[in-house]
């Protein structure tokens, strides 16, 4: 049943006015504040915050890993505090963690990605063709006889993105997956959910504090103290600096240098997110 | 694990000279053997072949503890190795072990909390209670507080955000300044990488590449990126720009240098 928000697009993800407090401190702490946010079917989106900011709270309301204590969390159609829609959601909105080496639960990669479906009841046969094309889709499929936990970083976060995959969701969530990956591994996973998102248009919410990774969305939302703060294209939510520095993140380099030269008065406009577009818009200044 | 079928030589013919007071980074891709080049220095791990002179002390046959005294290590994701109940106790831990007086113990644990901003309250926390940003700065004070002459700093960013980055990296700098320490910064990040060494130890495949100035090390472009490195976005930036307009040197790594040089050309065509 798909569900269709004002401009007709299709709803993957409806939060409405959500609240959620964490109370096991001495004081309680509102990590998610009224927080209305739309995510439609095959978006990209990167949220951004930083530490503290309740970004990692706002991921775990999305596959009802916990349940708002007040406002709406309703996904593709299904509001999430009501206990017999929670399994239809986990199903369909798969979430990545930090840490690959806390996903890991087979002793080899394919009977580790053949986890999943294999809880959801699916029968054997089909279990197996669904580990393997999930491990194709990835292109890891060289990996599946061996021992997850002797990959690198990056290859294991690839084999819990085709173990979500297995379940054949309509969203995955990754929750700062690439942070404790190095470039490498990083880049690794960024390509993989880039191509999901552009060839099988799977929508990818990815919780992130790297600016070039939040580049690549279409839209970036960024959250501080439990709020949107701003949203919008990663060009538009750039290209405000001083915003974006005083929410405690940082623009990419390039971003902050035509910006120290806009303030200069030596360049007009300053949206820029990558090496590209500087070069273009330098080019065209200097002649 | 020498003799075995996994005998893998981790740190292949390594040579190098740090000088007292000398801020270096080194880099290398995943398995380049910096880790392990790191772990020798207070001896954690001791050399199959060669010699290791750490601040005065010839390393081989070497009683530990005082080469422990001279070096310390933070490894990734420090926090994890916080036990104590309170914060206090933590960074008091190695003192105890190291058999330093009451008064002695006490003046310098309030001393290395206030280098690591770690407010009065704090110290009577639980390691438990408190953000991952400030466990990462009790663990810290932990090694700080044994007042080693050099630092080693194993990815000390990995998982702060950018704000979390920036305090953490204002405390190392003043204390390399005043206290004149050591430091060795291993990390990924080549902004960081950067931003704070003044020199470049390039590893790969258990072999030192490249031993030199930033400049030097980023103006290498291509060849770190063939051995699994980048170089800052700033720097890829001067060196796109440097096709079009030769006059634009190579190997920048600061926004600040690159304003300049970019700045100093736009003012010139008007």
């Amino acid at each position: 049943m798909a569900v269709s928000n004002r401009a007709g697009r299709d709803l993957m993800i409806e939060i409405k006015k959500a609240e959620y407090i964490y109370d096991n401190h001495d004081f309680p702490v509102k990590a998610v504040d009224d927080v209305s946010l739309e995510i439609n079917t095959g978006e990209f989106i990167a949220v951004l915050g930083r530490n503290g900011s309740g970004k990692s709270t706002l991921a775990r309301l999305m596959n009802a890993l916990i349940i708002p204590d007040s406002g709406k969390v309703i996904v593709l159609g299904k509001d999430s505090s009501e206990a017999e829609n929670v399994w239809e959601i986990r199903k369909n909105v798969g979430m990545i963690f930090q840490n690959p080496d806390n996903q890991i639960v087979g002793t080899t990669v394919i009977e580790d990605v053949a986890f999943g479906p294999e809880n959801l009841g699916v029968e054997p046969v089909e279990i197996k063709k669904r580990a393997l094309k999930a491990l194709d889709m990835i292109g890891i499929e060289e990996l599946r006889e061996r021992a997850p936990h002797l990959l690198s970083g990056g290859q294991k976060q690839k084999v819990a993105i085709a173990g979500v995959l297995a379940m054949k969701p309509s969203c995955i969530i990754l929750d700062e997956s690439t942070s404790m990956l190095d470039p490498v591994g990083r880049r690794e996973v960024l390509e993989t959910i880039r191509k999901l998102n552009k060839i099988e248009n799977m929508t990818i919410i990815h919780i992130t504090h790297h600016m070039d990774e939040a580049c690549l969305a279409d839209r970036v939302v960024v959250v501080d103290e439990g709020k949107i703060v701003i949203q919008g294209s990663p060009r538009e939510v750039f290209s405000d600096v001083m915003l974006i520095e005083s929410l405690g993140l940082d623009v990419p380099q390039v971003t902050r240098l035509l910006f120290n030269l806009k303030k200069e008065g030596l360049v007009d406009d300053s949206a820029v997110i990558d090496i590209d577009e500087a070069v273009g818009k330098l080019r065209a200044l200097i002649g | 694990m020498k003799g075995t079928p996994f005998e893998k030589k981790a740190l292949d013919n390594v040579s190098m000279e740090l000088k007292k007071g000398e801020f270096a980074a080194l880099i290398g891709h995943t398995g380049s053997g910096k880790s392990t080049l790191v772990q020798h220095l207070n001896g954690l791990l001791k050399q199959d072949e060669g010699q290791l002179n750490v601040a005065g002390l010839e390393t081989k046959g070497r009683d530990l503890k005082e080469l422990r005294k001279k070096v310390g290590i933070v490894f990734q994701y420090p926090e994890h190795q916080l036990f104590e109940e309170t914060v206090y106790k933590d960074i008091e831990f190695g003192l105890l072990k190291q058999n330093i007086p009451d008064e002695e113990r006490r003046k310098r644990i309030l001393d290395t909390a206030a280098i690591m901003e770690i407010s009065e309250s704090m110290l009577h926390k639980s390691p438990y209670e408190i953000s991952g940003g400030q466990k990462r700065r009790a663990a810290i004070a932990g090694i700080l507080v044994l007042e080693p002459e050099i630092l080693v700093l194993d990815e000390p960013a990995a998982g702060l955000d950018p704000s979390g980055t920036r305090e953490l990296f204002d405390i190392v700098t003043s204390l390399y300044r005043e206290k004149k320490i050591t430091v060795i910064l291993v990390s990924h990040s080549m902004e960081l990488v950067g931003d704070y060494a003044s020199r470049i130890i390039v590893m790969n495949k258990g072999r030192i590449e490249h031993d030199g100035t930033p400049s030097e090390v980023f103006g290498m472009g291509n060849k770190l990126e063939e051995i699994g490195l980048g170089v800052p976005q700033i720097t890829k930036l001067m060196a796109r720009l440097n096709e079009y307009y030769p006059e634009i040197a190579r190997d920048v790594y600061t926004i600040e240098d690159a304003q300049r040089i970019i700045g100093g050309i736009l003012r010139r065509g008007r």
